[in-house]
């Protein structure tokens, strides 16, 4: 029987820096969903997750992972998650090799494990050729593969991806999407975010679109064409409705 | 009205250079505040005024008994000048060689369709005119004394200082082309930075080494002085001091130096803008070059998270030959202290008074530069921060990370002490660790992420930390060279002072402050 404890529970979240940047948010997300964050630059959406992989400490608010209260333990809460950021975070003069076994060592993956994954993430996003070349003079699409290899070869419960296709070409972001649908069939969670809307529209099962911090909309796309009112139209339309909907709100107010 | 220079023009890239270095310069001082405007020209001041009173005490007795120029007074200016031109030269290879690999607007000039032959030969007058700048600076305050107290003759040192810069430029930039053609672009940065570290620290720790073995001490300028060098130099009236007499006010000599200095850097401008534009992009290139590891070490080894983070923070400097030579390049002043401790080995107890407080503020300094690498210049920080492992843990292998480099690099000269004199080693060692941890904590309470290649700046970026740093580093050098000689009770006060240094860093750090 699978476990019913949702991968991600966020509750009366917010965090201020010189404005509101999350206001007050509610969000779940259930075990092996593939859902998709989106919003206007601004909205709020990276320092959601920020705080989710405990990059920044939230003003209020709770966090829950896998169960796993993040703010009481977050040892335990990083240890099922992985974060990759738009701009991946390799070093320069590590091979891809190197840096999985770096990343192994941080999360205690058992040596002939990580070697074994580290060989087949490698082979899968093609960089096998390029394991034991350093990765300072790889193009920024290698490095995210690289980066996304760092993020699964601890084979996390929860992987949260900002903008992971940013800068990829067709080939690198096949090839990224075909890991990610992998791993969500084999029963992990993904949130991610993108400007590519077209992916959310195929990848995600959930969509939530944010905006000033708040979550003013989520589903699945035929209950978002619902909820914007209109029937056969693309996510962006729908996108750019709630967003123009919202605004007009927030100016009102 | 002043028309405003055509595009692309020497003088437009002029006024573009002028005021982004003007602007950079501003706002690394002040921080983009107001208020510290004031305090920096209010902490200038006072510098100046202290500098000027120390160049007083040292020349006024010279100044009163009359400065004549003899060949004694010859060679000890000489000796002055030399060094500062050393200092020159290695700022100005530093700048030149930024100036082919440094990429900011290069690229965006470089694309356009204005001349890169204009763009370099404004870089270079800059480089010349900075480079000028930071010896005047130095030497400001011994020449406004001389000038003022002796004779305005002396004013024309300044003069000299301008022909002096121009001549390091052109050298630097003589030397940087011949390395791109000898080694490529894919070394000469490398080997340019290390020979720009020589070369500025190599005089100087080069009279040192000869006064060691000449006349058993540190004392740099006696050695212009000594009875041998006098015999070897040429005669009064000799063209050899020229320059010198030229800083001394003579209007012919500055007049020949004047033009051999300027002709020259503006003959090296002349014959090498050309290239400039596709050496600059062949650097550019660089960072494209794949290496392939070496290392047939066994990868995915059963570790402790601790031992992966330091055997990672050791793995990064030794691949990196530029950091790793800005860092341990310190390690060139050790060279003098290690010299003494083995010509009186056994023999002299009096120079652990010398040595102990040079390695003392080494181990300081040092792990100041290694510490912001490992603690502010982490590229993958979002990575460390997400791992499970608790910040404290993180933290405390960073800091045994840094430390381990520093016991290996002073462990030898320990080693050494620790046979002539167990005692004068502990001390060392204690004060080793003081320093080092001190330097550490300071960069811990300073820390700001930035890329390990911005490690130049560092120094910049905190004035607090950078002079907090070095006033504990002396304070315990102090210490230790007090406590050596056995004075325990009066060791304290230095220890004392450097343990209110460090508290007031802690006040004034950005935690601390928010």
């Amino acid at each position: 029987m699978q476990d019913s404890t949702p991968a991600l529970e966020i509750t009366g979240l917010s965090k201020s820096f010189d404005r509101p940047a999350v206001n007050g948010l509610n969000l779940s997300v259930r075990r092996g969903e593939f859902y998709g964050l989106l919003g206007p630059n601004g909205a709020g959406k990276t320092t959601i997750l920020r705080m989710v992989a405990g990059l920044l400490q939230p003003d209020s608010g709770q966090i829950n992972i896998l169960g796993i209260d993040a703010a009481r333990d977050p040892v335990a809460a990083k240890r099922v998650v992985a974060w990759v950021s738009d701009e991946p975070m390799v070093y320069d003069r590590l091979t891809p090799l190197e840096y999985l076994e770096f990343i192994a060592g941080l999360w205690q993956v058992e040596a002939s494990e990580a070697a074994r994954r580290a060989e087949d993430l490698l082979g899968w996003l093609g960089l096998a050729p390029h394991a034991h070349e350093r990765c300072g003079g790889f193009s920024k699409g290698m490095l995210q593969k690289v980066a996304l290899a760092g993020a699964l070869v601890h084979e996390p419960q929860l992987i949260i991806l900002d903008e992971p296709l940013t800068g990829l070409d067709a080939g690198s972001a096949r090839q990224v999407k075909d890991v990610l649908k992998a791993r969500v069939a084999s029963g992990v969670t993904v949130i991610m975010t993108t400007h590519i809307l077209e992916v959310a529209e195929r990848m995600a099962e959930r969509i939530g679109v944010i905006a000033h911090g708040r979550l003013i909309a989520e589903g699945t796309l035929e209950e978002l064409r619902v909820k914007a009112g209109r029937g056969d139209t693309s996510l962006e339309d729908i996108f750019l409705d709630l967003v123009a909907a919202d605004a007009d709100a927030e100016k009102v107010a | 009205m002043i028309a405003a220079p055509a595009p692309g023009s020497l003088l437009w890239f002029a006024r573009h250079e002028i005021a982004l270095n003007w602007r950079d310069w501003a706002a690394l001082m002040t921080g983009g505040k107001r208020m510290r405007t004031y305090v920096a020209l209010l902490v200038f001041a006072s510098i100046a005024v202290v500098a000027h009173l120390i160049a007083a005490s040292l020349l006024m007795p010279h100044i009163q008994t009359g400065i004549i120029a003899d060949k004694a007074t010859l060679a000890g200016l000489t000796g002055a000048g030399i060094l500062f031109f050393t200092v020159m030269l290695s700022q100005a290879m530093e700048s030149v060689t930024r100036a082919y690999y440094a990429r900011a607007d290069l690229d965006l000039i470089l694309s356009s369709p204005a001349s890169s032959r204009r763009l370099f030969a404004i870089r270079t007058l800059s480089i010349a005119g900075s480079t000028m700048m930071l010896s005047c600076l130095l030497a400001g305050p011994a020449i406004n004394i001389l000038a003022y107290y002796d004779s305005p003759a002396w004013l024309l040192a300044y003069g000299v200082m301008a022909v002096l810069a121009a001549i390091a430029t052109a050298i630097a930039v003589g030397m940087t082309i011949a390395l791109f053609r000898i080694a490529g672009p894919k070394r000469t940065r490398f080997i340019a930075q290390i020979l720009a570290a020589i070369v500025g620290a190599g005089f100087l720790i080069g009279i040192q080494l000869v006064a060691i073995l000449a006349f058993g001490q540190y004392a740099r300028f006696s050695l212009f002085q000594s009875e041998a060098v006098l015999a070897a130099a040429p005669a009064a009236d000799s063209l050899f001091w020229l320059p010198t007499r030229a800083a001394m006010g003579n209007g012919f000599a500055f007049g020949v130096l004047a033009l051999a200095g300027f002709g020259l850097l503006a003959l090296v401008i002349a014959s090498s803008s050309a290239s400039f534009g596709r050496y600059a992009v062949a650097a550019a290139g660089v960072p494209e070059t794949r290496y392939k590891a070496q290392t047939k070490a066994k990868l995915f080894r059963r570790t402790s998270q601790k031992q992966v983070l330091r055997h990672k923070e050791w793995k990064l400097l030794a691949r990196d030959p530029w950091l790793l030579s800005q860092t341990l390049m310190q390690i060139l002043y050790l060279l003098p202290p290690a010299l003494m401790l083995w010509l009186n080995y056994g023999q002299d107890a009096g120079m652990f008074i010398v040595v102990v407080p040079v390695l003392v503020m080494a181990s300081g300094q040092l792990a100041g530069g290694l510490a912001w690498l490992a603690i502010s210049g982490e590229d993958a920080h979002d990575l460390v921060v997400t791992a499970p492992v608790s910040p404290r843990a993180i933290l405390t292998a960073k800091i045994q990370a840094v430390l381990g480099v520093i016991a290996l690099v002073l462990a030898p000269l320990l080693l050494l002490m620790a046979l002539s004199s167990p005692r004068a080693a502990l001390v060392t060692g204690i004060g080793a660790l003081l320093s080092a941890g001190s330097a550490t904590l300071i960069q811990l309470w300073f820390r700001a992420q930035a890329k390990r290649a911005m490690f130049r700046r560092r120094q910049v970026s905190s004035r607090v930390a950078t002079l907090s740093e070095a006033f504990a580093s002396i304070m315990w050098a102090g210490t230790a060279a007090i406590a050596v000689t056995g004075a325990w009770l009066l060791a304290i006060i230095p220890a004392v002072i450097a343990l209110i240094v460090m508290g007031i860093a802690k006040a004034l750090s950005p935690k601390a402050t928010d």
